[in-house]
C-alpha cells in the first residue's frame, strides 16, 4: 500500500512496473486515471487549483487504502494525487490495483475512488472566464459510495 | 481549553483565516457548540458557519460529526464537502 501527495506530475508506466515488480503473484493490474476537463457546469476552464489538508489527506487516504485491502484480495495498492495548480488534460489522480485475479483488482480500484471523492480531504477551484469558483460536490458521488455500505 | 483551529478552501477564503489558535470557554463540549461560539464573531463567520450549511468538520485529522467532543489540544477543522478526484 502507498499513497502519495505531490505537485509534480507521475508516469503511469512507470508506477504500475514499480507497483507489480518482484510479486509474481500479480496477473491484474487496474489503474483508473483522473484527468482535468476544459468544461464543467457549462464554463471553460482555464486553469484548477488543488487545495488539500496536510495531515489528514494521508491518512484518510491509507485508511481508504486499508479498507480495500480488507474486504478485497488484493496484493497491493497506489494512490498518488496531485496538488497546486493544473491545467485541462492534465492527469489528476492515480489508483492502481494489483491482484492474481482480475475481479478483485477491478472492484478495489472502484471502490476507493468512490470513497477517495467523499472522504478525502481535497478541494478543486476552478479558474473559468468568468472568474474563480469552487467545485461544488456532486450528490452523485455519495450515491456512488452508497453502492458499497455493507448490508 | 486551548484548540487548534484549521479553515480550508471556500470557508478559508471568505472567514480570512485558515488556522488560529485559541482559547475557548470549557461550556463548550462538542463541536457544534465550537460553531456557534464562532457564529459570534461577526457576520461573515455567522454566515459562513450558520446552522443548515453543508459544511464537514474533522477532529484530530478524522472527519468525525458535530456532536463530536471536544478535546484539550485538538486540532478541530472545518470545510466544505470534499471534490478531490
Amino acid at each position: 500500500m502507498s499513497v502519495r501527495i505531490q505537485e509534480a506530475d507521475f508516469d503511469v508506466s512507470a508506477e504500475i512496473a514499480a507497483l507489480r515488480k518482484g510479486d509474481a503473484q500479480v496477473g491484474a493490474v487496474v489503474t483508473f486515471l483522473g484527468t482535468v476537463r476544459d468544461m464543467n457546469e457549462g464554463s471553460a476552464v482555464k486553469e484548477m487549483a488543488l487545495e488539500h489538508y496536510p495531515g489528514m489527506t494521508e491518512k484518510s487516504l491509507e485508511e481508504i487504502a486499508s479498507q480495500a485491502k480488507e474486504r478485497w484480495n488484493i496484493r497491493s495498492s497506489l494512490i498518488i494525487h496531485r496538488v497546486g495548480s493544473l491545467h485541462p488534460e492534465d492527469q489528476i489522480v492515480l489508483v492502481a490495483v494489483t491482484s492474481s485475479h482480475r475481479g478483485e483488482a477491478f472492484a478495489a480500484c472502484e471502490f476507493i475512488m468512490d470513497y477517495l471523492k467523499i472522504a478525502a480531504p481535497f478541494w478543486k477551484k476552478e479558474e473559468t472566464s468568468e472568474g474563480g469558483r469552487w467545485v461544488d460536490a456532486r450528490v452523485t458521488d455519495d450515491a456512488a459510495m452508497a453502492r458499497w455500505v455493507k448490508k | 481549553m486551548k484548540i487548534e483551529l484549521r479553515f480550508f478552501a471556500s470557508l478559508r477564503e471568505v472567514l480570512a483565516c485558515s488556522q488560529e489558535t485559541m482559547i475557548v470557554p470549557e461550556s463548550l463540549k462538542t463541536i457544534a457548540d465550537l460553531r456557534s461560539f464562532l457564529r459570534q464573531r461577526g457576520s461573515a463567520w455567522a454566515e459562513a458557519l450558520a446552522e443548515g450549511k453543508p459544511i464537514r468538520c474533522a477532529l484530530n485529522h478524522q472527519m468525525v460529526d458535530f456532536q463530536t467532543n471536544l478535546e484539550e489540544g485538538a486540532e478541530v477543522a472545518f470545510f466544505p464537502p470534499v471534490t478531490g478526484g
